[in-house]
């Protein structure tokens, strides 16, 4: 069966493979790697004896080595951005290079209920056995203690208080009670927490103080450069192309670039030579989103065009992240298309297909 | 005989402490340092208990302010703990590279920071190259824990300098010394032959670790002799000044810049567990900012730090991974206060001290005594003060802050004031260290600040007589514009401005224009400098006999006149202010005339904004000498000053309430008495020759419109034109083209249309006119008042329009009782409110 997106230590077991076998660094208890093994997974190392390890993050290395060591002390990590900072992705990765095992996985929502943080129960052996261990449905994080591994809790500021409060005894005590069976489960070498929250999103549940000090907390910060967000950009692209088995289309560059600018100037209110003033759309306009609107031209330039990378095939993707309330945005777009596009000579083409789309 | 080099990395922690125990283990009886000769003699004052790092050792050229060079040492510098070895064993120390009367004499000093950043820090190349991007980091790492952890402890610190001598060795092959380089260390060598020749055994050599291999070996001494033969010399003075650690970075007597001294300071002075003593003060400082920090995240953050280091491999946490504790643990990811540990510790701002006996030229130790008694303590932070001149502390720190800065000490810098009173002042104080040498510089001057002061201020003035005497005009256009505009609330600032420009230029160029002397007089009574005044009074009397621009003298008068009318009340010397004011007007009331033919527009309008100055400064003089105006005490009348200025302002941007007070109440209650009394000693008031120069020129046809209008305007108010709307009339007819007329109206209601609302009588003298055009004449004009109209702002046109509807027989009515102050008072309670117009006239100082 092939899967649609394999998980990561799927995907790069292989290089995980190989740094194990040449890992010969002490490992924390119930780490499958090192530390240092850990943080070259996630940067990369074309140079490895064993074989090229793509870098999984590109960013500051400080980010991943805050990030390593905090997990190495058994502190919980909690990883701050805006929307597409690479949050989820540096946490999976992290959670397979540690753990092995990246599905141990609480996604916060507004409805996220207590159980899944404690444990639930199979509610007819409940009733037909009574209470026991059988009866018992754990959830990802008790899990996790009992196997010594990494749990992953998405979007925490999005669960209703209490839920996020269920962490504080198990990231303290390190065990999670069952009063029910007058039993506790304690967690064993190699438990951690990696938590991811947006600090841009509105109707946050803020985390109690008591919750946030057992954390250590570390920004994602936006890509610093025009550079290595194309970077970035071209590497996922490539990426999910390959899993989407997409029709090889040549890479566009150029077209990368420019959605990346488009993106970069937005975000930041002024064009990249710093002499027109922008204003700014009341989305993210995240890396991530350019990687999806790059991915979805690709999709049309194979599929309906002459399978190359053109203006048109990103346009409407663009006008749809940049627009996202309908009045306020058009009108920031509008200004962005006719005072920046329309001015840059070799953007013509990219113009007339904004403005078809839009 | 040994000698042993020890080559450091300057203002390095790792090779402080390394220099100091080796000094220890070594008992040289000689300790030679890297620095200047002159300062051998100072040595004894680093080891006097007042004496606190950072401190730099200055080297100036007497008289020549441009040639100073700094050879600045912290607690951390090795420099100065082999200099505090030596002060505290007794043994004597000798500086040994090129002597300061050298150095400056070659073109050295401030300009030497250019040297190629490897031979100033070495060490730090040779960590860079090994991939630190500290290079403390990487001593501690490469050089420190391995020689503490290799085989022989006690031999341990010695080993470190032998490695880096071979590094050095290594580093240096090949290179050939540029000719300074090579003097210097030609000079290095002769200094240890000398030490040898007088019978040293011991020596100890403590410089920068790139010139170890200079030294390894001695070559002839002939050789060095030839290379240093021949050197120009200049007389040096040498002392030991306060330095900061923001400026260990900017240097010139060493080379290498320091980012981190805070974090530096604590590695060198922390006793032990340098990363958890760091971590708690992180925390205290956090905690300073009402931020909440618990025990439990220090340890947390300690630990990350050291698993950091660790996944780092480096043997200790250093500077980066406590930043990235602080960040992650402490500050919980925010930048905000991440960043306000960088600047309170990392960089960590700290002033140094020098005991009193150090040699201080006459004027420092006198600033000293000074601020001790104002209680102002010198700080490398900025801080603010907001002074009362109200109590005698705050007007003593007032005058010595107005006064360094006439000295080129701008310790203090003026703010704006928030509020309105005038007895308040507010400063920025920031301390830094070269305003020691200005100091110094400015020793020449005099023994106390006071002095100095005015012997400044008598050299600016008579440099502008001298300026003057050649007939040499300096900037006059600019001084005209900024001095005229008088504007009351850039006025003060405009002032500095132009005073810096004084200070700053004197030396140089000569471009002391006659309303920057005009404005030193007001900085001279700012700063209580009475000695002062008579030579810039002298000064501005010579000038202006010369000056035949009218445009300068119309500059110079407004600060005149503010400092005539609070100077007297000073008891400063004014009856030769008053002098000159008097003789300063008569030249203006004379030239006016032949000034205001000609003009373009553009001069035109400007010659309008300078008679309104004019105009404003001349109602402050006193009409007759009146013994009873002179009621208020100092410091309001010191700081009316600026009070004044503000008034102008009213009159000049808005003619709003400023101008009416100014010219309805105190003409009617002042003006009238004063009129008759000088009519009665047969002697014509400063105010009255004004008014009649202005007033014959109003009669004369050959003036731009602006300029006319605006005459009348001020005849109007000041009630000697009764023919206005005959005036109007005429300036409107068709013999004048449109642009004339439409220049002349705008002359005539420059102001705003405010006034035309709040001032019945000026509404009822337009209104008055207009009714009686004939209709031809009322469609001919109406473009030329649309123009004008239609510059004010619309709700000012309405209420203007509310005015006139609500009939002209109001207007006129109203504009009489208004007008002269009779008409029908019958509903005002004279008695009840006499309490409240002798306050008002009180604060006019019309009283």
């Amino acid at each position: 069966m092939t899967v649609l997106r394999p998980h990561a230590e799927d995907q790069y077991a292989d290089e995980l493979a190989v740094l194990a076998k040449d890992d010969d660094r002490p490992r924390p208890p119930g780490w499958r790697l090192s530390p240092w093994a850990v943080t070259t997974y996630l940067l990369g190392d074309p140079h490895h004896p064993g074989g090229v390890i793509t870098p999984k993050y590109i960013g500051p290395r400080r980010i991943v080595e805050v990030a390593v060591a905090t997990l190495a002390t058994d502190r919980a990590l909690l990883l701050l951005g805006v929307p597409g900072t690479a949050k989820t992705w540096l946490s999976e990765h992290l959670a397979a290079a540690i753990s092995g095992d990246s599905t141990l996985l609480v996604q916060g929502t507004a409805g996220t209920a207590e159980e899944a943080v404690r444990y639930g129960w199979n509610y007819a052996r409940l009733l037909s056995e009574g209470p026991s261990r059988q009866a018992l449905t754990p959830s990802p994080v008790m899990r996790a203690m009992a196997e010594g591994r990494l749990a992953r809790v998405e979007e925490l500021t999005r669960m209703p208080s209490d839920v996020q409060d269920a962490l504080i005894t198990v990231l303290s005590e390190k065990t999670l009670p069952i009063p029910e069976l007058n039993e506790e489960v304690q967690a064993a070498k190699g438990f951690n927490v990696i938590a991811t929250a947006n600090d841009r999103d509105r109707g946050v549940n803020e985390l109690s103080s008591a919750l946030r000090r057992r954390f250590n907390t570390v920004v994602l910060p936006v890509p610093a450069s025009a550079e290595e967000e194309v970077d970035i950009v071209s590497r996922r692209v490539a990426q999910l192309g390959r899993s989407l088995e997409l029709p090889e289309t040549p890479a566009g560059l150029e077209e990368i670039r420019r959605v990346v600018t488009v993106f970069r100037e937005l975000r930041s209110g002024v064009t990249s030579d710093g002499r027109t003033k922008v204003k700014s759309p009341s989305g993210t306009l995240s890396t991530a989103e350019a990687i999806s609107v790059v991915t979805s031209g690709i999709a049309l330039a194979a599929h309906f065009g002459d399978g190359v990378l053109r203006p048109s095939d990103v346009a409407a993707g663009i006008v749809g992240a940049v627009v996202q309330d309908p009045v306020s945005d058009r009108v920031v777009w509008q200004e962005y298309l006719e005072a920046v596009v329309r001015e840059r000579e070799d953007w013509r083409d990219f113009y007339r297909a904004c403005r078809d789309a839009s | 005989m040994t000698t042993t080099i020890l080559g450091v990395r300057h203002h390095g922690p790792g090779s402080a402490r390394a220099v100091r125990s080796t000094l220890e283990r070594l008992k040289p009886d000689i300790v030679l340092i890297e620095g200047p000769p002159e300062a051998d003699a100072l040595v004894p004052l680093a080891a006097e208990p007042d004496m606190e790092p950072p401190v730099a050792l200055l080297a100036h050229v007497p008289g020549d302010p441009s040639k100073a060079a700094f050879w600045p040492f912290a607690v951390f510098s090795p420099e100065w703990q082999a200099i505090r070895y030596a002060a505290d064993a007794g043994v004597e120390v000798r500086f040994c590279d090129l002597p300061a009367a050298h150095a400056l004499a070659l073109g050295g000093g401030r300009s030497r920071e250019a040297e190629p950043t490897v031979h100033v820090d070495p060490i730090g190349a040779l960590a860079e190259a090994a991939g630190y991007d500290d290079p403390e980091r990487w001593w501690e790492d490469a050089v420190e824990h391995r020689i503490e952890h290799g085989t022989d402890g006690e031999a341990g610190h010695g080993s470190v300098f032998e490695a880096i001598a071979e590094a050095m060795a290594a580093v240096r092959e090949g290179h050939t010394p540029d000719p300074h380089e090579a003097r210097r260390e030609a000079y290095m060598r002769r200094t240890l032959r000398q030490a040898v020749k007088d019978g040293f055994g011991n020596i100890a050599v403590v410089c920068g670790a790139w010139h170890v291999p200079a030294l390894a070996t001695l070559p002839k001494a002939a050789d060095d002799n030839r290379l240093l033969k021949g050197m120009p010399k200049v007389k040096v003075e040498m002392t030991w000044v306060p330095w900061t650690h923001g400026r260990l970075a900017a240097w010139s007597g060493y080379g290498a810049g320091v980012t981190s001294p805070g974090w530096y300071h604590h590695l060198f002075t922390a006793p032990d567990r340098p990363i958890e003593r760091w971590l708690a003060r992180a925390a205290a400082v956090l905690r300073q900012e009402d931020l909440p920090v618990s025990s439990a995240h220090v340890i947390e953050a300690v630990r990350l730090a050291h698993g950091l280091a660790t996944l780092r491999d480096r043997p200790l946490a250093g500077l980066s991974e406590v930043g990235e504790a602080v960040r992650a643990v402490l500050c919980e990811g925010d930048e905000l206060p991440a960043d306000l540990v960088h600047r309170r510790m990392v960089v960590g701002e700290r002033l140094g001290h020098v005991p009193d006996s150090t040699p201080m030229v006459p004027l420092q130790r006198h600033l000293r005594e000074e601020q001790r008694r104002v209680k102002l303590k010198p700080e490398a932070l900025e801080r603010d003060h907001d002074l009362d001149l109200r109590r005698t502390l705050d007007l003593d720190r007032s005058r010595l802050l107005h006064r360094l800065r006439l000295i080129g000490v701008p310790w203090g810098t003026p703010r704006e004031t928030r509020g309105k009173g005038t007895f308040k002042e507010s400063w920025t104080l920031e301390w830094r260290p070269e305003f020691d040498v200005s100091l110094i510089e400015a020793a020449v001057w005099g023994i106390t600040v006071e002095a100095a002061a005015t012997a400044r201020v008598c050299e600016l003035a008579g440099k502008s007589a001298l300026v003057n005497a050649f007939g040499v005009h300096g900037a006059p256009d600019r001084a005209a514009g900024d001095g005229t505009a008088g504007d009351g609330t850039a006025g003060d600032r405009t002032a500095d401005h132009t005073l810096d420009q004084v200070v700053d230029q004197a030396d140089g160029a000569p471009e002391v224009s006659l309303a920057e002397l005009t404005t030193l007089v007001e900085k001279c009574l700012l700063a209580d400098l009475p000695d002062a005044l008579p030579y810039v009074l002298r000064a501005i009397g010579d000038r202006a006999a010369l000056d035949s621009d009218v445009g300068h003298l119309m500059a110079a008068l407004p600060a005149l006149v503010r400092a005539q009318r609070y100077g007297d009340v000073r008891g400063t010397p004014s009856a030769g202010l008053a002098a000159i004011v008097d003789s300063l007007l008569t030249r203006v009331c004379a030239g006016l005339p032949i000034a205001v033919t000609g003009l373009d527009e553009d001069p035109a309008r400007q010659l309008v904004a300078q008679i309104d100055a004019v105009h404003s400064a001349v109602a402050l003089l006193h009409d007759v000498p009146r013994g009873d105006g002179h009621r208020h005490d100092g410091h309001e009348a010191r700081h009316g000053a600026g009070h004044e200025a503000r008034q102008g302002a009213g009159h000049e941007a808005g003619q709003g309430a400023g101008h009416e007070a100014g010219q309805g109440a105190g003409h009617e209650a002042g003006h009238d008495a004063a009129r008759e009394a000088g009519y009665e000693t047969g002697r014509d008031s400063p105010r009255d020759r004004w008014l009649a120069t202005l007033r014959s020129l109003a009669n004369r046809s050959d003036l731009p419109g602006v300029i006319e209008g605006r005459l009348v305007r001020i005849l109007f108010d000041a009630q000697l034109a009764d023919d206005v709307q005959i005036r109007m009339s005429r300036a409107m007819s068709l013999g004048h083209p449109p642009a004339r007329a439409a220049a002349w109206i705008e002359g005539f209601l420059s102001g705003g249309g405010l006034l035309l609302v709040h001032d019945s009588r000026l509404l009822a003298a337009v209104d008055g006119w207009l009714t009686g055009l004939s209709p031809e004449a009322f469609v001919d004009v109406l473009p030329l008042l649309r123009r004008t109209f239609g510059a004010f702002a619309a709700p000012e046109r309405r209420s203007i329009g509310e005015r006139v509807r609500a009939g002209a027989s109001d207007v006129r009515g109203s504009g009489g009782r208004t007008g002269d102050g009779t008409g029908d008072g019958a509903d005002l309670d004279d008695e009840r409110a006499a309490p409240a117009v002798r306050t008002v006239l009180e604060i006019l100082g019309r009283l």
